[in-house]
This record gives structure tokens, sequence and C-alpha cells, in this order.
């Protein structure tokens, strides 16, 4: 028995595998500052909705959650000629995805709760140029991802610092080689804003239900004194 | 008035038992008086059950088993459906919880041989339940259609076609099709809701029925119907209506504050519950990277992927639950509760829940070659316990049981003992800051630590003895 035990002690640190190597960033998620998240929408739509559509929310839900009126994300978030009604579906249709990028680009509704937010935030920033690739660019997060830059105006361009270890090449930083039209730090908000609207996408409940659960909670307290009491009481003569 | 009342319920206890039953199996239906915290997860998986039947009902309103629309009707629950997001949560959370409840209700069955004579089919109908319950599970979580869904099922179907000679035309039998498809999203739909619920609700019932002919066992491991009084009631036993139902609605609540935790603030727990590459829909083209069933099922993956051969893993990863089966068999030893048992079966029940949790734990990581060897040596533990139980419980030195019952101290008892080892580990220092208020600071007290570490190392040796 005594050898089991020393062989799983000497084993176990060999399972401890090595974790991917780009360390991400961490994204500020706040689902309560609205004007955020009406930031978000709107990059979301300006930047991502030609091509990603995110079709399990719609306009009005925005507008509900937002507490904003319809005609105004009619008039600042919606593209032109959309409905409150409708969802968030992209213009783009997948044969011509297809025949662009060689992928269908994914619906980005759920995104959040796939990838996580501080991936996501990441991602964004993580597009360094490559002049090899079809697009140009690549990606630290996400190596050879189809995906252009669309924020390359904004952003400009990134350089990626090599390094090669056990003949691996590692991505150590990148460093922006030529300033885009915002500051990094303009840049990283409006990151921000729409990695924190994905978010509230991928849950759209999740601000309430999480208000909601202190309520259910104390209930449950009470009930539990309450049983505990009556569990006593009851139990008084038992010996 | 009352007279009408009183008319009415004559006239339906002419006609229905009502009052036998409800004395026979809770107003009159004698428990030991010594359960402690192991039992309340019984009457916990009735709860969890009738939450699942309910939140399930609900959520067949809006779910679509069709592979074209499954995913986004989900979706749909989660978003557009009043309270649907709730609804989900509690059927997904509740899946998991019934795993939680199920694995510590056997466990409790385990130490206190609950499943020894003459209690042996009361187990047996227990093991059913656990069969069903993990093809419920499975065939449930299919049904949102997302990779994890699609991709666990491809991979636990078509372990049926390394069975030899018919395994391919069965696996293809169980599908429908040759990939999974929505033929099997079908197929697995009306198991899910109608099928398996039913055999499910029979065997609970059957399970319970047995329990209540022979009665329950309880921590001691002693028959109580051996001392009755002048009444024929067991001297040590109390009716389990009204004791053990207001005994079990203190579980009920500590268990929905648990359940309510997760639900509001962290129903994918980490990805356990609910997987993250779950919000992928299905896609049949695109294998993900790495299979991981949900965590439930990840002690017998780990051992099906131990086993280097395809066969021979499908064949342990079946042993391990068949040979649950037989435990009433495989144990020797003439005592019931391990209170009493010598301390190689405790060693040996602790080696065994190390493997069960550790090889949970592989189940969930990919199968590095490090990681492979420690499941083999996981697998030999689990195999182990059974298989070589009837030696060891044959050969240990028991101790004297008791003819009734014993007194231990209960949880509200062991509150002032636990008060004072967080006394023992905090180190409390009275300083003054600068505007002279005296400032109470707490640190942790190392020495404290060590000495209630090291008491806490000798009492798990002695109570190994």
């Amino acid at each position: 028995m005594k050898k089991i035990l020393y062989t799983l002690l000497f084993l176990l640190p060999l399972t401890v595998s090595a974790s991917s190597g780009v360390k991400l960033e961490s994204a500020d998620i706040d689902l309560s500052d609205s004007a955020s998240l009406e930031r978000g929408a709107h990059h979301y739509v300006t930047y991502c909705l030609g091509c990603h559509s995110a079709k399990h929310i719609r306009y009005k839900r925005i507008a509900m959650d937002l507490e904003l009126d319809e005609d105004e994300i009619l008039k600042n978030v919606a593209p032109l000629g959309a409905g409150i009604y409708d969802q968030m579906h992209s213009a783009m249709n997948g044969h011509d995805a297809e025949k662009w990028f060689g992928t269908t680009p994914p619906d980005l509704s759920l995104i959040a709760r796939i990838r996580g937010a501080d991936w996501l935030y990441s991602y964004l920033k993580g597009f360094y140029s490559e002049p090899g690739k079809p697009t140009g660019v690549n990606n630290a997060v996400f190596k050879d991802v189809a995906m252009p830059n669309v924020f390359w105006q904004q952003q400009g361009t990134q350089e990626a610092v090599i390094k090669t270890v056990d003949g691996q090449e590692i991505i150590t930083e990148l460093k922006l080689a030529e300033p885009g039209q915002l500051s990094p730090q303009e840049f990283d908000h409006m990151v921000n804003d729409l990695v924190n609207f994905l978010v509230y996408v991928g849950e759209p409940v999740q601000l309430e239900r999480q208000q909601m659960g202190k309520y259910v909670l104390f209930f449950i307290l009470m009930f539990i004194v309450l049983a505990y009491l009556l569990k006593k009481e009851y139990w008084k003569d038992v010996h | 008035m009352k007279d009408r009342i009183n008319q009415c319920s004559s006239w339906l206890l002419e006609r229905f038992p009502i009052s036998d039953l409800w004395n026979e199996h809770m107003a009159h239906y004698y428990a030991p008086k010594n359960f402690n915290i192991w039992y309340f997860f019984g009457s916990l998986a009735l709860l969890v059950l009738v939450n699942q039947f309910i939140t399930g009902i609900l959520l067949t309103m809006n779910y679509k088993p069709d592979a074209k629309l499954a995913f986004d009707s989900v979706e749909y629950i989660m978003r557009d459906v009043h309270w649907g997001w709730l609804v989900r949560y509690m059927h997904s959370t509740g899946a998991s919880a019934f795993f939680i409840v199920v694995y510590l209700h056997m466990f409790r069955g385990l130490v206190y041989g609950s499943f020894k004579q003459p209690r042996e089919l009361i187990w047996i109908f227990g093991m059913l339940i656990f069969v069903c319950l993990m093809a419920e599970a499975f065939m449930g979580y299919l049904l949102p259609w997302g990779q994890m869904s699609y991709w666990g099922a491809q991979v636990i179907i078509s372990l049926f076609s390394a069975i030899p000679v018919v395994g391919d035309e069965l696996s293809l039998w169980i599908r429908g099709d040759y990939v999974v498809s929505d033929a099997t999203l079908n197929r697995f739909f009306a198991f899910h809701v109608i099928a398996v619920p039913l055999v499910l609700l029979i065997l609970v019932f059957l399970h319970i029925v047995a329990l209540h002919e022979v009665g329950s066992n309880n921590p001691d491991g002693i028959e109580i119907k051996k001392n009755l009084n002048w009444k024929g009631h067991p001297i040590d036993g109390i009716p389990f209506h009204p004791y053990y139902t207001v005994k079990d609605l203190v579980g009920v609540g500590v268990f929905m504050f648990f359940f309510a935790v997760v639900i509001f603030y962290m129903p994918e727990l980490g990805g356990y519950f609910l997987e993250h590459a779950n919000f992928i829909p299905a896609d049949p083209l695109k294998t993900p990277e790495h299979i991981a069933p949900v965590w439930y099922f990840t002690p017998f993956y780990a051992i099906l992927r131990a086993v280097p051969d395809k066969f021979a893993g499908v064949i342990a990863m079946g042993g391990a639950i068949v040979v649950l089966f037989m435990l009433p068999w495989l144990d020797r030893s003439p005592v019931k509760s391990v209170r009493y048992r010598g301390g190689i079966f405790k060693k040996a029940v602790l080696l065994f829940v190390i493997a069960f949790i550790g090889l949970g734990y592989l189940g969930t990581q990919a199968a590095t070659p490090g990681a492979t060897t420690v499941a083999r040596v996981l697998t030999a533990v689990y195999f182990g316990f059974f298989l070589l139980m009837p030696l060891y419980t044959r050969w240990e030195k028991t101790k004297p049981v008791p003819e009734r019952l014993t007194e231990h101290p209960t949880l509200e008892d062991r509150i002032p003992a636990f008060l004072a080892v967080i006394d023992e580990v905090v180190a409390v220092e009275q300083t003054t800051d600068k505007s002279n208020a005296s400032v109470t600071k707490r640190r942790p007290n190392f020495a404290g630590i060590k000495t209630v570490l090291i008491r806490f190392a000798k009492n798990l040796k002695k109570s190994l003895d």
C-alpha cells in the first residue's frame, strides 16, 4: 500500500501540464454600466455586425435592459432599416463569407460564455502585422485566425517581438509600430466596452439574476432558521 | 359544513387505504433515532428528482427536439421565455446536484454497511437507479445540441462498436444513423423525457418499499428491531413522521441554500456544471480538440482511458459499475458499520475515496502519458478495493458491536469545540493606533495552526485503526 502511495506522490507533478503561452489581459467587466454597454453595442454594430450576427438578442431587449428609449437605440445603435423587434442579424450571407474568408464567421451571441471576457479582450487587442498572411495580420491569442484586424484604423499597427526558446517561436510582447486614431488608452476603453457588451449579450439576464440571488438566499436562510427551531421543538423529547 | 368534510373523508377512506399507507410509511414507520448528517441525502435525492420532473416538464414546453432547432430553442428558453433561465438552470444544476447527492448517499451505504444482509435488495434497486440516472443524464446532455453534447454522445455511442461481431451494427442501431444526427436526438429525447423517468420512478418506489420492509440501517449498524418495547415498537426507533420529516426539512433548507448559490451566482460552476464548449452549436464536421464528459462521468471515463485496448477499456468501465452491484456478496465482515470494523477496511475506504476523486479529476484533463499512468494506478486501487474485499474483510479484527444504539455528539454539540479551534489558530493583538483608540488585530497563529494540524493528523490516524 505504501508503495502505491509513493508512486502516486511521485507521479502527480508529472500530470500538471504546461498551459499555452500567451498571458491574457483582464477585461474590466461591469454590467451595471449602461453607458459602457451602449457604447459597446454601438461598436458592435459598427465593426462586427457586418460579418458576425448576434441572433439571440433583439434590439428591443437591449433597449429594455439598458433602459434606453426605443427610438434612441434604433437611431444610435441599430443599423439603418432595422426594426426594434429584429434580432441582430448580419447582412453578409454564409456563401459569400465562405468564399471571402474560407469559413463562416460565427454568431457571437454566446462567444463570451465560450471564451470568457479576458480572452476576448486580449484577442481583440492581439493582432500584429505579418505580411505573409492573406489579411496581413496574425493574432497572438488565436494563431492563424481568418479574421482581419477590424480596428486597424483605431489601434494602429502592432509588431510582435518574437523570441526563440527551444526552437519554438514565442511572442513576448506586442509593440505599437504605427499609432492609430486613438491613443492606446482610448483604444483599451473601446475594446473593453465592446467586450462588456458581449458579456451582456452572452446572458442578458445575469445582472438581474445576481441581484435576485440575495433575496432568495435571505428567504432560504429564514426558512432554515424556522425549520431548525421546529426540529428542535419536536426532538425535545427524544433521548 | 364540518359534517360534510367528515362525510367526504370517510367516503374516501372506505374506498382507499390512505391512512394505512400514511401510517405504514410515515407515522408508524420506526427509524433509528441516531441518524447523522449522512442520512439527509436519501430524502434530498427525492427532492432533486421532483425538481428534475417539474423543471423538465416546463422545459419540454419550449424545447424543440430537432437538430436544426434544438440549440436555438434552448437559447430561446434562456432569453425570451419568462423565467426560462431559472427553469433551465434549475434543471442543469439539478442534474449535477442529483449526482452529488446520490454519490454521497451511496458512500453512506458503503461505510455504514447499509448494503449488507438483510438490505441487499435495497442496494440492488439503488444501483439500478444509479445506472438509470447515468442513462438519463447522458441522454439529457445531448438535447442542448452543443459541441460537447454532440461529441460526447459520439464518443460514448462509438464505445458500443468496440464489442466484437455485433458492435458496429449495435452502435448503428442505437444512433439510428451513421453519425449522431437528428434521428439520435429524437430518440434520446423520447428516452430522456418518457422512458427512463418512468423506469426511474418505478425503481425509486421499489427502493423505498424494500427499505420499509426491512427497516433503515443506522450509523451503528445495529438492527433496532431486535430490541422492542411492550407495544412492539423498537426502543431505539422513532416514528419517521414527525421526527425525520421536520429534521429533513432542515436538510432541505441547507441544500436549497447551496443550490440557490449555484443557480444565482455561478450556474456554469467554472465549466463543470455547464461546459463552456457546449455554448457552441453542434458541428458534425469540427471535432473539439479536448472532449470531456460532465464531471459525474469522469471517474468512469478515466478508467476507460486508462486501459490501452478499447474493448478492454469498455469492459473495465462497465466492470467498475457491475462490481458495485456485487458489493453485498464481496463484503465478508460480520460487522456492518465502519465504527466497529477493523483498520484495514477503514484504510481501504480512504484509498478508494482518493482513487475515485483522483479518477474524477483525471477524467476532466487531457490524457498525457503521466496522467494515464496515475489513472492506471488509481484504476487498480478502485478495483482492488472491491475484488480484494472478500479477503481483507475476512482477515481483519472487528471491534465488539454494542447491543443498543450509541450516542455521538451532534453538529450542535460540536460547535463549542469548533469555536475553540478557531480561537487556537487566530492570534489576537490589542494595540492602540495614532488617535489612542484601541484596535484589535487578528492574525493567523502559526504555532496554533501547527498544533491543530498535528492533532487532526493524530485523530485521523487513530480513527483509521
